[in-house]
């Protein structure tokens, strides 16, 4: 692993060396349009806001984050599902956010999707075997029907289904088995990137571990790069090497997996990482939780400077509501580990306490300052 | 971490004995989604079912609350509180006795609330209907709840209806109306489910809060076994109807006996575990209509399975204030 993330280092080159993604400084914003004649934009949704990373060939990077931070529309944006507003997506050497039609659709082929619900996003009317021979069929990969026949047993057996799966329809699955289905789907077009958005937490605890076992085999096998979204911590930290924390559209810690927790520094990693219920008696008597208060703002609305500063137990009366921090490498610290936070050497050092926050009136939370008072036009309502 | 309180003594307030749920529907067999479920709940007591989707979890926690449907299901078995046959008691009798002496707390607060109601209203109406408010003291009480509850603002939220607020703080009036008229037993089904980690962090420790304040004891139903370490005196592990593990929670999570709750405890990541250390995953998933009938319905996806095990339905067994139902447990000394 890279440990210059900060250094500004040349854009991917194509042999083969450099990140096989380079997100630079990409934000995805929505508008929020009103009015049924004169369709105006009253304002944005800024669910993505300048995120920068990296990841490196056969290496799984996890995006974690509670619900409308923005992760999985960066994951969206990455595969150009969802048009970035700014910013560069270089995959191999290539930036591939200014791409549309037939190139886009080709270039397609090296990154694919697995999605958190296997039922929605399979089609209920398509056997497994219609689903995945339109892959091979779409990007050009069929080699006569015995070679595709062959190719497709192969893949259900890689993804540990039987060859009968083959001729059956999704509702015949269980969750696990659809979601190993979703899985061979992706892996048909052979891509070199796989972003999964919530792999597993449509599934019973159980069955969770046989999917994230198979991912981490398949990782193995085919020498893939995953990035991995969940707003579950332990299944990131799990199969990652490396973890970004997002909160309110932007990166606010990066670092190896073990590192991130071993010793989080942002204020919100640590306030969530001992949020996250463990199952040991022992332990969850023992430990010290840093209760965040209030809700999180409204993407339509964040607070000025520090994303974090409305909620944040370690906030200082300077800087932090007037200047938003940089993600940098804090000095001393392993891997690259990257913090958005002005008073990080501070919190590390234990300089600074943790103090009470007064929750903020609900106003600001997502919900009610997100949406006008009125329904206003007939797109606004669907669109939400 | 507030330490659990010390486990009363006294008689149960809640008594489930041999609770049967059966689904009927015409031209097929019997669903069995309750099959033989006991358990005594003390006052005070926090209490923990935990299980898988289908396990019957939440299927028991309707059927304490008499809010199952009379048509195509069938309970049999026993449900008493302070005695008190519940399940034979009248359609009227039962109502005053919901909300008063037990209320429940569901898992999607936007689909429980009414949303064309001002959450206010929502909470006078059970303060007015049980304990005889009138609309003022009724308003004034709404008000100290929302505050209780950690609601800021409660004086103008109290006109909010449910879609101003945000999920937590629907999750926090839920609470509030549950807990309105004090009463003695309340039922938190997946409280936390939908909400974010932070979020649900506030939420448990509201509740734990709250069942120390009022005294009311607490069945707490999850498939998070995360949550009920922290939170439940006592665990019941269910597995296809019926509960397969029953112990103190530190017994339970130090020493797992049943293969199924063991296999569950080593299938979750964990955040304090050794990087890269392999999950070790339960083969197969639960299937509908469990054979519990003469076999071990876990028996497919056992890794410890005998003989007998498809022989004979295996009773549970107490022994030394655990309750096991298995053939072949985990040795103690295994964990």
């Amino acid at each position: 692993m890279d440990t210059d993330e900060a250094t500004a280092a040349p854009h991917a080159s194509v042999d083969g060396t450099g990140p096989l993604l380079d997100v630079r400084d990409v934000a995805v914003h929505f508008p929020i349009r009103r009015g049924l004649i004169l369709d105006r934009t009253i304002g944005h949704v800024y669910a993505v806001d300048g995120v920068s990373l990296r990841i490196h060939r056969g290496e799984t990077y996890g995006l974690v984050g509670e619900s409308g931070c923005g992760k999985s529309t960066l994951g969206r944006a990455i595969l150009r599902l969802e048009k970035p507003t700014f910013g560069e997506v270089w995959f191999d050497g290539r930036d591939i956010a200014p791409l549309k039609g037939e190139e886009l659709r080709t270039m397609r082929r090296r990154f694919q999707m697995v999605f958190q619900d296997p039922m929605s996003s399979l089609d209920p009317r398509q056997s497994v075997e219609g689903m995945l021979m339109e892959g091979l069929k779409a990007h050009g990969l069929s080699r006569g029907p015995e070679a595709d026949r062959a190719r497709l047993r192969e893949l259900v057996e890689q993804v540990g289904l039987p060859a009968a799966a083959l001729r059956r329809y999704p509702h015949e699955f269980s969750g696990g088995q659809r979601q190993r289905i979703g899985i061979a789907r992706a892996l048909c077009v052979e891509p070199d990137l796989i972003v999964a958005d919530e792999p597993v937490s449509a599934l019973d605890v159980s069955v969770q571990a046989q999917v994230l076992n198979l991912l981490g085999r398949l990782q193995d096998e085919l020498g893939l790069t995953y990035l991995v979204i969940a707003h579950d911590l332990a299944v990131v930290r799990h199969v990652s090497d490396r973890v970004g924390v997002m909160y309110l559209g932007g990166l606010v810690e990066e670092a190896p997996s073990q590192a991130l927790y071993d010793e989080p520094l942002h204020p919100y990693t640590r306030a969530l990482l001992s949020a996250i219920p463990v199952p040991d008696p022992e332990l969850e008597d023992r430990r010290e939780r840093i209760l965040l208060t209030g809700d999180l703002p409204s993407p339509a609305a964040p607070p000025p400077g520090c994303r974090f500063h409305t909620r944040c137990p370690w906030r200082q009366p300077e800087r932090c509501d007037t200047e938003r921090p940089e993600l940098r490498v804090v000095e001393g610290t392993v891997g690259g580990h990257r913090v958005a936070c002005h008073y990080a050497e501070q919190i590390r050092s234990g300089t600074l306490q943790p103090h009470k926050v007064e929750p903020a009136v609900a106003e600001d939370v997502l919900g009610p300052g997100a949406v006008p008072d009125q329904p206003g036009s007939v797109t606004e309502i669907l669109g939400r | 971490m507030t330490a659990p309180r010390p486990t009363p003594t006294a008689e149960p307030l809640l008594q489930v004995r041999d609770l049967r749920v059966a689904f009927r529907r015409r031209g097929e067999p019997d669903t069995l989604a309750v099959d033989g479920v006991s358990f005594d709940v003390a006052p005070g007591q926090v209490v923990g079912l935990v299980g898988e989707s289908g396990c019957g979890k939440s299927v028991t926690s309707m059927a304490i609350m008499r809010l199952l449907p009379r048509r195509g299901v069938q309970i049999t078995g026993s449900v008493k509180m302070d005695g008190e046959e519940l399940l034979t008691l009248s359609e009227a009798k039962m109502r005053e006795r919901r909300g008063r002496d037990l209320s429940m707390v569901f898992q999607d607060p936007l689909s429980s609330l009414n949303p064309v109601v001002p959450i206010g209203l929502q909470i006078t109406e059970v303060l007015r209907r049980h304990r005889g408010m009138d609309k003022e003291k009724a308003r004034q009480a709404a008000v100290d709840l929302l505050d209780r509850v950690g609601i800021p603002d409660p004086r103008r939220r109290v006109t909010a209806y449910p879609h101003q607020l945000s999920g937590g703080m629907r999750q926090r009036v839920m609470i509030a109306i549950a807990l309105a008229c004090r009463p003695r037993l309340l039922i938190a089904d997946e409280p936390t489910t939908a909400l974010d980690v932070t979020i649900q962090a506030q939420i448990l420790e509201l509740l734990k809060e709250m069942v120390a304040e009022t005294g009311a004891a607490l069945i707490m139903i999850t498939h998070d076994l995360g949550v009920v370490a922290g939170l439940c005196e006592t665990v019941n592990v269910l597995y296809g109807g019926r509960i397969v593990e029953r112990a103190q929670r530190h017994r339970l999570f130090g020493t797992p006996r049943h293969p199924y709750t063991h296999g569950l405890l080593r299938s979750i990541p964990r955040l304090d575990a050794a990087a890269g250390e392999q999950l070790e995953a339960i083969p197969g998933s639960v299937v509908d209509n469990l054979p519990w009938a003469h076999a071990c319905a876990f028996q497919p996806r056992c890794p410890r399975s005998v003989d007998r095990c498809v022989e004979v339905t295996p009773e549970a067994e107490n022994t030394g204030g655990r309750l096991l139902r298995c053939f072949n447990p985990v040795p103690a000394s295994a964990e």
